[in-house]
């Protein structure tokens, strides 16, 4: 089974093909330049590397949110595209799950965070329970007194990781009464490797989607649609 | 000899929103248009909400393109390239087309071609009328644009006069809500004027101190609703159709005072509009007569290929593919991309 894989969900943009158990090629890239343009061109580079034939591709897995709603849709634009060219199957791996699985095997709980803005993270709580990742908390967006709240009351060692760490490290930092970590550089980011790796799962579950029905689940509404439904329910 | 080979293009539009994908061969044969329209949802808002229409571009994306092809009875396979909207627009938006357009024609090795909204929506005039070629003089006019160009060549743009505060469209919508008809203003408008008299309210045609072709539609705008809320404080009554007749035709008054004034200046003997507005009625007529009292051609797309739509990327596309425009994997969008700019 091979799985192209896609992260354009936060700050960095990641592209990898795993091959069965075996990682062939990733690309991961943490600057400034927009995923629209860094993307594609990172899929080129390691088609070139690998000699991938498209064609071969079992399915198309993509990080498929909570994240940047732009950057969310540029990853499911591009697995859309692909997936219609190739007239292959995507795979929408949740985008938290994801960056959990970095930290595949561990004994502690594992809480991935992504800055959400308006003072909220996208996070979950997972944990590794033999060798298979449990959703202890569905990936969600809350405020991180939320969350630390919730890890205190779980009341085991947290590892946390994600864009969002260097946002909120004051704040987990003041306000956690159980033992944690923050994870080093290697392992902190989201990668499409991880994406991949889980997306063999589903798809050995038969959890794919075709490519026309694909779209993120962006855990939000929009602005207006918040504003509106608020209006409608005559609060402020 | 060689027979002439057709070039078949795929392209792609979602500046705004319309998703909308189109096949036409050889720039000009239009074998499918598909539109999905998102009016209906943005009404709710008064108004297109970028987050919004990003969403939907992304729900309808590959059912339009997948539409387009079947309708033209083809594969991705019967194609020679694909051209994609790459601005100007709504960032959101446009990144969805872009997005989609680079991983098919990666997929599929074929070349891909960002377009110019605008050049798109002067293209639209050489589908339906084969006998039109440059050079000619064109206004553009829709709710995101006002631009009076001169066509020199295939993909070579001289923008003479342009909008420097409201596109024309956008004053339509401000003032449609401003007299309680709503969203979108410019049909409203236009189908509430027949009922109006044009001349019932003096507003001002607004000229531009330094510019001949330039135009200015923010003063026109306050105008009517100075005078809405002067009949308001005075207590008289406000007659709809009269304001909408009256203001629409100040607007069309600006508009072919401008454009024919180029057309003389520059001596051409074509001119076209384009955009939008330019299934305005009101405007086509005033246009068609300005027109034929000059000995000018007139060329204007039917309504389908006024609004936004993929057959007029693909028009555009077609040329740029002609001219040997290719665009690389990390072509992006660019919301207030230049007409003429690459």
């Amino acid at each position: 089974m091979k799985i192209l894989a896609l992260d354009s969900s936060g700050l960095v943009a990641s592209v990898a093909v795993v091959e069965d158990e075996k990682l062939l090629a990733e690309y991961t890239v943490n600057y400034k330049k927009t995923h629209s343009q860094t993307l594609l061109p990172m899929l080129d580079e390691i088609g070139k590397m690998i000699d991938l034939d498209l064609s071969a591709i079992d399915a198309i897995a993509v990080a498929a949110g909570p994240g940047s709603f732009t950057g969310l849709r540029i990853g499911s634009a591009t697995a859309k595209g692909l997936g219609l060219a190739l007239d292959k199957p995507l795979i929408a791996v949740p985008t938290v799950d994801a960056l959990a699985y970095n930290l595949y095997g561990t004994d502690k709980l594992v809480c991935p965070i992504m800055d959400a803005r308006r003072n909220q993270v996208y996070t979950g709580v997972y944990a590794f329970d033999d060798r298979t990742l449990k959703v202890l908390k569905p990936q969600m967006a809350v405020s991180v007194e939320e969350l630390t709240e919730m890890l205190n009351e779980m009341g085991q060692e947290v590892l946390f990781l994600g864009d969002g760490v260097p946002v909120y490290q004051k704040l987990i930092d003041e306000r956690m009464k159980v033992p944690f970590h923050y994870v080093p550089a290697h392992l902190n980011k989201q990668r499409a490797a991880a994406v991949a790796a889980l997306a063999e799962i589903y798809f050995r579950e038969g959890k794919t989607e075709h490519a026309r029905d694909h779209q993120p689940d962006y855990l939000r509404l929009s602005q207006a649609e918040r504003e509106r439904a608020a209006a409608e329910n005559g609060s402020c | 000899m060689k027979e002439k080979k057709d070039i078949v293009i795929l392209g792609i539009e979602s500046s705004c929103d319309e998703t909308a994908a189109s096949i036409v061969r050889n720039g000009r044969e239009v074998l499918s248009n598909v539109i999905s329209s998102q009016i209906a949802l943005h009404t709710l808002y008064g108004g297109v909400v970028p987050e919004i229409a990003s969403r939907k571009h992304i729900e309808k994306i590959n059912v339009v393109i997948e539409q387009a092809l079947s309708e033209a009875q083809m594969t991705l396979d019967d194609l020679d390239a694909i051209g994609v909207t790459y601005g100007p627009g709504l960032v959101g938006a446009l990144l969805v087309g872009v997005s989609e357009a680079k991983a098919i024609a990666y997929a599929k090795k074929l070349p891909l071609i960002g377009v110019h909204h605008i050049e798109g929506h002067i293209s639209a005039n050489y589908i339906e009328n084969k006998d039109l070629e440059p050079p000619f003089a064109c206004l553009v006019v829709s709710g995101g644009h006002t631009h009076l160009v001169i066509v020199k060549d295939y993909g070579k743009y001289e923008i003479v006069g342009r909008t420097r505060d409201d596109a024309a469209g956008e004053a339509f919508d401000k003032v449609a809500r401003a007299i309680g008809l709503g969203y979108p203003g410019g049909p409203k408008i236009d189908r509430v004027s027949k009922e109006g008299n044009p001349d019932a309210i003096a507003f001002p045609r607004a000229k531009v101190a330094d510019s001949a072709y330039d135009f200015s539609f923010s003063g026109l705008k306050s105008a009517v609703l100075n005078y809405l809320n002067g009949c308001k404080m005075k207590n008289i009554p406000i007659v709809q159709a009269d304001v909408a007749a009256s203001f629409q035709k100040a607007v069309v008054d600006v508009l072919v005072d401008h454009a024919m004034h180029a057309v003389e200046e520059y001596g051409f003997k074509k001119f076209a509009i384009a955009g939008g507005v330019a299934s305005n009625s009101a405007l086509r007529a005033a246009m068609e007569e300005a027109c034929r009292k000059r000995g000018v051609a007139f060329y204007h797309p039917s309504p389908v290929f006024c609004t936004d739509n993929a057959a007029m990327i693909g028009s555009a596309a077609y040329y740029e593919y002609l001219a040997g425009t290719r665009s690389g994997w990390d072509l992006n969008a660019v919301p207030n991309l230049k007409l003429g700019e690459r």
